[in-house]
């Protein structure tokens, strides 16, 4: 028994941290869905578009994460339904990312020169076409080292499931320490693997932030 | 083509008392100008003289506040004016080539008539390498602009403008950024095409330049046409303005 831990109450905890990954899979999903739309409606010309996505990036970076968890799971079995947490979690983590990296894509877009904008347009390339083949191509690699320090974030902001009952990763760690009382161990644990999830994605962000700033 | 014959003016752009305000300051001052067919105009002047901001609003980059402005038979003081359709007709060069960078030379040139034009992608590669040869640099379809000398992207820069076959060209100091030994290359290029016939309007301070390759120079200073005339306008001033200008320039 390492730790005086049993394997039962390893493998609980290891599974803990396989519903953090998937949970962040499904944050990251849902933020890029949601988000992408949300970073065209910032940099759009059209006024109320602009504003009304504005709003949905203010509200929800001043709102803490783990409260939009409160919200969104008690929200959904107020309407009548029920849905198992995950989905409630994932729910609220794509809400939160979305604004985030909304606003991360937005200074992207906005970083690419605005002559290249003038030369598009004198090119008679409408809007779309503008935006499809010139300017979301260069926001895109401006947009990838932030993208993927966010992802970072994203996987740590996954623990505040934890407050909606979700067994990820801080959740099934704490069960176990419920039942051994060894919290330092247990949460060391719980650290390390964090960290592993972590680190290689720290690291590709580095790499990346090193080959655009070259190119 | 029929339709430029039925057209009832040799005319390709005129300005009639056109100002623009940015603000509350005013940049052009009541301007009228006549550019027709065939023929190379340049505009001179001091900085913040108006010359950049008219060019301009000639492909509709600014919008002029008073006044009327025809363009290829356009009129761009109509708010329902067709800025896309006006701007297949109208080429324009920057003085910072702003040329794609994540495009290769020839998908540069090829975007326009492409996704505009609607070019196939065999007709509109065999037009590029056209317009490529004509300013020299057949074999830099494949290189990335970056890979480029400033002159050789400012003739990228003029070949993608021709690849949309305009009717007029609009050059914008197209060798304020270029080293002297490179302006020439470009100017090059630019009297070749004056020579075969295509109506353009050019900002330029390469005075000499501006005397060889134009039929008309206009002398703008604090936004108005100050004086206009041919080559010999510069050796003979009429106002102490452009007196001081050329003293200054030359």
């Amino acid at each position: 028994m390492l730790f005086n831990l049993t394997p039962e109450q390893f493998f609980y905890i290891f599974r803990g941290a396989g519903w953090t990954i998937v949970l962040s899979m499904l944050g990251v999903a849902g933020g890029v869905l949601l988000g992408i739309p949300i970073a065209l409606a910032r940099v759009s010309r059209h006024t109320w578009l602009k504003r009304a996505s504005g709003l949905y990036v203010q509200i929800n970076q001043a709102i803490p994460l783990p409260v939009t968890m409160f919200v969104v799971y008690f929200g959904i079995s107020i309407g009548g339904y029920t849905v198992p947490v995950l989905v409630a979690a994932a729910l609220a983590l794509t809400v939160n990312a979305a604004a985030y990296l909304g606003e991360i894509w937005r200074g992207s877009i906005e970083s690419v020169p605005s002559t290249q904008w003038e030369a598009s347009e004198s090119l008679a390339l409408s809007y779309v076409q503008r935006m499809q083949y010139v300017i979301l191509p260069q926001a895109l690699r401006i947009s990838i080292p932030p993208t993927v320090g966010f992802v970072v974030a994203l996987v740590k902001n996954t623990s505040y499931a934890v407050v909606i009952g979700m067994s990820e990763l801080t959740y099934s760690s704490r069960v176990v320490n419920n039942t051994t009382f060894q919290p330092f161990v247990i949460f060391t644990i719980a650290a390390g693997l964090y960290f592993m999830m972590c680190y290689p994605l720290s690291v590709l962000s580095l790499r990346l932030e090193r080959i655009v700033r070259q190119a | 083509m029929a339709n430029e014959e039925n057209e009832a003016t040799d005319s390709m752009v005129r300005f009639e008392k056109v100002r623009k305000f940015y603000g509350e300051i005013e940049v052009l001052k009541g301007i009228s100008l006549n550019v027709s067919r065939g023929e190379v105009i340049s505009l001179i002047g001091r900085s913040g003289s108006g010359k950049s901001t008219a060019l301009r609003c000639i492909n509709g980059l600014e919008a002029i506040n008073e006044g009327r402005l025809h363009v290829c038979g356009r009129a761009l003081h109509d708010a329902h004016i067709d800025l896309r359709a006006l701007r297949r007709d109208v080429g324009i060069v920057f003085q910072s080539y702003n040329l794609f960078p994540h495009l290769t030379v020839l998908q540069n040139i090829t975007l326009a008539p492409r996704k505009v034009r609607r070019l196939p992608l065999k007709e509109a590669t065999d037009l590029a390498l056209r317009v490529l040869n004509q300013v020299g640099l057949f074999e830099k379809a494949n290189a990335y602009p970056s890979e480029l000398s400033g002159g050789q992207q400012q003739r990228v820069a003029i070949a993608r403008s021709l690849a949309m076959e305009p009717r007029l060209m609009l050059f914008d100091e197209v060798t304020s950024a270029l080293d002297p030994e490179l302006t020439g290359e470009v100017l090059r290029v630019i009297e070749k095409l004056a020579a075969d016939g295509m109506t353009m309007v050019i900002v330029t301070h390469e005075m000499a330049f501006a005397r060889s390759v134009a039929d008309q120079l206009v002398f703008m200073n604090q936004g108005i046409v100050w004086e206009t005339g041919n080559g010999d306008m510069l050796r003979q001033p009429r106002t102490e303005e452009l007196q001081q200008f050329v003293g200054s320039g030359l």
